[in-house]
């Protein structure tokens, strides 16, 4: 799909691919930020719209296989990029290990800051299998959660680390 | 609005001599917080980060040439061993979120008296090169940013690049924030011993409306250290402290009063040379930097 160098507001639609899908937008206007576009554009309300300045990480999501926060990529910059969000890493009917991790060591408590942790562990423990566990934390520091402790999180990831090694 | 998504530095200047008004969008880390709250209505982007000449460092006879799209993680992954103080400032910078998409170019274009990589790009005398429709400009850090978020680029320029000379010695970056992790720096400072010209440079952030040199300290630590042992009195330590300290003019905000941002400046101070004298102490090995001891 070939892209326009330049988008006008004359004709506010453009082309996104998330979770390998490519997406039209209609935007309201250009300075929409990626999470809005995700979330009220295109119906995946996955990532979460916490704090609106890259604090919190509860809209995390891999832009080019990089983690960043969608609040602070314009979505129209966002162009031509391969999008992952939580709803393109596991199913309902298929969760990933970490997804299942996170249910089994009780990681999850009111479940904002869950599909950020999400993809930052999957982030993780694509790009470092074996982290240890000052990694682990650096790699979770800018998710925000204040319900768990973080406590329950870091034994998923470590659950998640040993049945990837045994497997 | 428009968004302007060009491939090539001379696409870029292209679409901003088109709209030489028009808004640089790199990382987004700065920018889009602006635009979501409202603070900024861009009426035309010109968003850089596809311009793979803009990515990338290289180091060619001795003088670092970093694109502006290096990221902080790029600088905390790919620099560590040659600028140690320069790792340790991009480590402070958010989160790994924040650090994957903010640009060195951001943060100077942004020249927030807090900007993370700034007082180690002035203590070693950080070149701007910037390219727009009127050619190559280049200039000193310190001369291209004026005042709190104000910088000299001129309509239709784009900062391209930063460059500054390898300066061999120990070095060392300090950063106080209300918290270790995803802090607004507070005070900060750069200490750099520069072994080859035996003088102790310095950059100060967030203490001023922008990166301060404190040339007399500089010039008195340069003098008092003895550079063959490390070799320097407690006493004279202390002093540099208090020149630092008397260097800066910072404000009280809500991050803190300008009389902490004093005393905090002093302690850091004297902490990052304290330590840098003891890693001359060290031996050449220390103070050479382990890009050195490989190539030996």
């Amino acid at each position: 799909m070939t892209q326009p160098s330049t988008v006008n507001d004359e004709s506010v639609t453009y082309g996104l691919r998330v979770n390998g899908r490519e997406h039209g937008v209609q935007a309201g206007w250009l300075g929409e930020s990626l999470l809005y576009v995700l979330r009220e554009r295109l119906g995946l309300p996955g990532a979460k719209n916490a704090c609106e300045q890259g604090e919190c990480g509860s809209c995390s999501v891999l832009l080019d296989d990089v983690l960043v926060c969608a609040c602070c990529v314009l979505g129209a910059d966002a162009v031509g990029s391969d999008i992952r969000t939580v709803e393109g890493i596991g199913q309902p009917d298929s969760l990933t290990d970490v997804q299942c991790a996170f249910l089994a060591e009780g990681a999850v408590q009111c479940g904002f800051c869950t599909p950020g942790l999400i993809v930052a562990v999957h982030d993780l423990l694509d790009r470092s299998p074996d982290a240890d566990e000052l990694a682990v934390r650096e790699a979770i520091s800018g998710n925000l959660c204040r319900c768990t402790g973080y406590g329950r999180i870091f034994a998923a990831v470590a659950a998640v680390q040993r049945e990837r090694a045994d497997a | 609005m428009s968004v302007a998504r060009p491939t090539t530095v001379a696409d870029a200047i292209d679409a901003l001599s088109a709209a030489p008004d028009a808004d640089l969008l790199a990382g987004g880390t700065d920018f889009m917080v602006e635009v979501n709250f409202g603070h900024r209505r861009p009426r035309r982007i010109v968003a850089l980060r596809r311009v793979d000449e803009l990515r990338g460092w290289r180091r060619v006879d001795g003088v670092y040439d970093l694109g502006a799209l290096v990221t902080y993680r790029q600088i905390e992954d790919e620099l560590a061993d040659e600028l140690p103080a320069f790792a340790a400032a991009a480590r402070t910078v958010g989160s790994p979120q924040i650090r994957n998409a903010g640009t060195i170019g951001g943060n100077i274009g942004t020249a927030s008296p807090a900007g993370d990589a700034l007082p180690l790009l002035a203590a070693l005398d950080a070149q701007v090169v910037c390219d727009g429709v009127d050619g190559r400009r280049t200039m000193p850090l310190r001369e291209f940013i004026v005042g709190p978020k104000q910088i000299e680029r001129r309509d239709g320029e784009l900062i391209a690049r930063v460059r500054f000379d390898r300066c061999r010695g120990p070095q060392h970056f300090l950063k106080v924030g209300q918290r270790n992790a995803m802090a607004i720096s507070l005070v900060s400072l750069a200490l750099v011993a520069d072994i080859d010209a035996r003088r102790v440079r310095v950059g100060i952030g967030s203490a001023a409306p922008r990166p301060v040199r404190p040339a007399e300290a500089e010039a008195f630590a340069s003098a008092a250290i003895d550079w063959t042992t490390g070799d320097i009195a407690p006493d004279d330590v202390a002093a540099f402290a208090d020149m630092v300290a008397a260097a800066t003019s910072p404000i009280t905000d809500h991050r803190g009063t300008a009389e902490y941002r004093v005393h905090a400046v002093a302690v850091l101070a004297r902490r990052a040379l304290q330590r840098a004298v003891r890693d001359l102490a060290d031996g050449p090995d220390i103070a050479d930097g382990p890009e050195m001891r490989r190539q030996r």
